[in-house]
């Protein structure tokens, strides 16, 4: 009921092409996105702006890299945290040694670099594929973080091999209030989200997929395989990139490079595997789930739980209702969380009469 | 259907338990969030020593009534080592109690680094003992941090007074060659200038051969140091690395008591696992092993005899982690103490007030036999220069079956490490723009 479409026509090519073609859909998104420029900005305390929005939005945009390279154009990557430390220690240096580097540019190289990177290290994927491939960008993820850590040029020659990004201001405005931060990351997440959306629709998303599907027979079309595939890696990268550069300079402040470890390449995989591979909104609900399901659970454990269990047992409580809940929703749903959606919506929108 | 609205139940409980961040307090209750981890690899060193430092404080409630009568109240949040959700806990744990957070130890020198411009902001003092940013000893730049009782530039500089003990003189250093097994991550590659300019310094070589994490593979590290026939090792590890190391320094025949380790190789998690080739095995801490300390049996009678200790294995109580947890307690107790002294007894105290208590610390010879804690702990003044405080660490050996100390408090080179930790302060201080505080101004 909530979803009939009648009365929906498309009479243009326009209307027939925009992202959301079912009204209900953009009335839904609209509202989305007002709650999360306006509604949340205004009544979140700081607590969630800081420690649950911030993160959730900075990983959805790595997860939405990654999908790019793994979800659409179907190269495996396990390189996807080294690619972030690439884009923070790149951002970081740019501000550090150009002087009156704006902040927005300094992301934007930081992507490029991550980019630049993402190319080499995907020049074995036109050799090599699946779990081969897999093992090559583990190259990449050990490689990355042995060099930040190795060469002290790239934290300024920090003892301690950590960089402490600078503070974030554009045209003479610091955001250093909870709000401005969140705000920032929300909109530099919500353009490159459009963007990829956009991306993924054009010819370019149309070329990844054929390579993802057979890439034979793209080739047989027509499709530059090197071209695609180095612009997958290029444009994943990118926004891992710029991801990292948010991590750094909008959530922690200070990073160090061990911080980009392999685990945090893994949960970014994990992300898009719970979320949902080849999907864009898969992205932001497999960084929900990643991210905030932990600390809802430890939040569960130490407020209402507390004292009833001893801490060790709660502890390790958690990590197993998180397997098992990871578990049950890939039984349930092997294609992830926007399948998920995706089935309901199918619901919906024959609800109440489905035949 | 019951199943549906017990979830929904449930999850109405806890997003109300999450917007409200305002928790009930009473109002005479001094609140300490404690951002543990007791899953992972590290959770021996999370166990053991938040354990030990809620038992102190629980000791303190049961036995004294709390701080002048201000009870403790505590609440855990699980990071996991990981700096992302040690951030996380920061945040959740900093409004909470009556006057938010009173102090912040995160144990994980990643999360000291990830909150460090957090904590001057909130005006929440961290205190980071035995770990963390070296350069915060200097309290000029860093008012809001404490690295307290030593850092490893100090305790490195100690390490090789202890070598120079043992080899007969510091004269006698000249020409041995010492080689440094390290944990290649920000850790590990600390103490690499320090070890550089004493090797200037006593005219030693020094050789650094990184192990990269985890460390559990560590063949070609002892291979080359075969080759190098060094007359000492030091151990610079964490975790799983220990261990490995130390059975890989049996396999090549480098005898083990010329093995020193850090404080984070110190523990019986990390002799016990390597069996008979930890044998003679020295480490250097700023506490020592052992049940038989006043304030350690004291937490046995008040605590664990009333079934409130926080120990599941009760065996740990008295080992070098649990009682690393028991000096936590102690210096938090203590600089309540302090604040309270300062700002009113038997009052709640806010962050601002515990930093003046930190940077007014004061544990001489005298309270610490007070506390029982003699021997426990080296003695300890902080200033509003010097947030380190003390620098002295022991030296223990293992036997096969316990830690054993093997010497007194030894000092750290003051005269070598301070002036480095005041370059590596200013810099940071000109990388941030922060005007170092005039000490002579404060109160």
């Amino acid at each position: 009921m909530l979803y009939r479409e009648a009365g929906q026509f498309k009479a243009t090519y326009a209307a027939d092409q925009q992202i959301f073609p079912i009204r209900q859909d953009r009335i839904g998104i609209q509202l989305l996105l007002a709650l999360a420029f306006v509604a949340v900005p205004l009544f979140a305390s700081e607590y969630w702006l800081k420690a649950i929005m911030v993160p959730f939005l900075v990983f959805s945009l790595a997860a939405l890299g990654l999908n790019i390279l793994t979800g659409y154009a179907g190269q495996l990557s396990l390189g996807s945290a080294a690619f972030m430390a690439v884009g923070a220690f790149a951002s970081y240096n740019f501000m550090l040694r150009v002087d009156g580097m704006p902040l927005l540019v300094a992301f934007a190289l930081g992507g490029l670099a991550a980019a630049l990177v993402g190319i080499v290290f995907g020049l074995p994927s036109l050799r090599i594929k699946g779990f081969y491939l897999a093992v090559a960008t583990l190259a990449a993820q050990f490689f990355i973080v042995w060099l930040l850590t190795k060469v002290s040029w790239f934290s300024n020659d920090s003892s301690s091999g950590v960089i402490t990004a600078q503070a974030m201001v554009i045209l003479g405005y610091e955001f250093a209030s909870p709000q401005a931060k969140y705000l920032l990351v929300l909109g530099l997440v919500a353009t490159m989200a459009l963007m990829a959306k956009n991306m993924v629709r054009s010819s370019v998303g149309r070329a990844w997929m054929a390579v993802r599907d057979m890439d034979v027979a793209a080739e047989v079309i027509g499709i530059r395989i090197m071209h695609t595939k180095l612009l997958a890696f290029a444009v994943s990268s990118f926004y891992c990139g710029v991801a990292g550069a948010l991590y750094a300079f909008a959530y922690l402040g200070t990073v160090e490079p061990e911080g980009f470890n392999l685990d945090l390449s893994f949960k970014i995989l994990f992300m898009i595997i719970i979320g949902g591979v080849g999907s864009i909104s898969g992205a932001f609900l497999g960084s929900a789930f990643i991210v905030l399901l932990p600390i809802f659970l430890d939040v569960l454990v130490q407020d209402v739980f507390a004292g009833l269990l001893s801490p060790t047992i709660a502890s390790n409580m958690q990590l197993m209702v998180f397997g098992g809940l990871i578990i049950f929703f890939l039984i349930v749903e092997p294609h992830g969380l926007a399948r998920l959606w995706q089935i309901a919506k199918e619901k919906l929108r024959l609800w109440p009469f489905p035949h | 259907m019951q199943l549906k609205t017990k979830l929904l139940l449930s999850a109405v409980a806890v997003s109300s338990v999450l917007t409200s961040s305002a928790v009930l307090a009473q109002a005479n209750e001094q609140f300490i969030g404690l951002p543990s981890y007791r899953v992972g690899a590290y959770a021996a060193g999370g166990s053991g020593i938040y354990g030990g430092w809620i038992d102190y404080m629980a000791l303190i409630n049961e036995k004294e009534g709390g701080v002048n009568g201000v009870k403790l109240t505590w609440e855990e949040c699980e990071t996991e080592y990981n700096n992302a959700r040690g951030v996380e806990c920061y945040e959740r744990l900093k409004s909470k109690g009556a006057s938010g957070n009173s102090v912040f130890q995160p144990l994980s020198t990643g999360i000291t680094y990830s909150v460090l411009d957090k904590v001057a902001q909130d005006k929440i003092p961290m205190v980071t003992i035995g770990y963390g940013r070296t350069d915060a000893s200097d309290g000029r730049v860093f008012p809001w941090v404490f690295p307290m009782l030593t850092n490893y530039w100090s305790q490195n500089t100690a390490k090789i007074k202890f070598i120079g003990a043992k080899e007969g003189g510091m004269d006698k250093l000249k020409g041995k060659k010492i080689v440094n097994i390290y944990h290649d991550s920000a850790y590990g590659k600390e103490t690499i200038p320090v070890l550089d300019a004493q090797a200037k310094k006593y005219g030693f070589t020094v050789v650094h051969i990184p192990v990269s994490h985890p460390g559990n593979e560590q063949q070609s590290q002892w291979l080359r140091v075969r080759q190098e026939k060094p007359d000492w090792v030091i151990l610079r590890g964490w975790g799983v690395m220990n261990p490995t190391a130390l059975k890989a320094a049996a396999k090549i025949g480098f005898p083990r008591d010329k093995v020193i380790g850090v404080w984070w190789s110190g523990a019986e998690e990390d002799t016990i696992p390597a069996g008979d080739a930890a044998k003679g095995y020295i480490a250097a801490g700023f506490n020592v092993a052992g049940a038989n300390y006043p304030v350690v049996k004291a937490i046995q009678d008040n605590v664990y005899k009333k079934n409130k200790g926080n120990m599941e294995d009760k065996s740990r109580i008295g080992s070098v982690y649990y009682n690393r947890g028991v000096v936590h307690g102690i210096i938090t107790v203590e600089a309540i103490r302090t604040a309270q002294a300062k700002f009113g007894k038997g009052k709640v105290i806010n962050g601002e007030q515990m930093r003046w208590g930190l940077e007014h610390l004061v544990i001489d010879a005298k309270r610490l036999k007070e506390l029982g804690a003699e021997g426990f702990m080296p003695d300890l003044k902080v200033s509003c220069l010097d947030h380190e405080g003390s620098g002295k660490v022991k030296f223990q050996q293992w036997d096969g079956k316990q830690w054993k100390v093997l010497t007194d408090w030894i000092d750290a080179d003051k005269e070598l490490v301070r002036p480095m930790i005041e370059e590596s302060a200013a810099k940071y201080a000109k990388e941030k723009n922060i005007t170092p505080r005039d000490c002579s101004k404060e109160g």
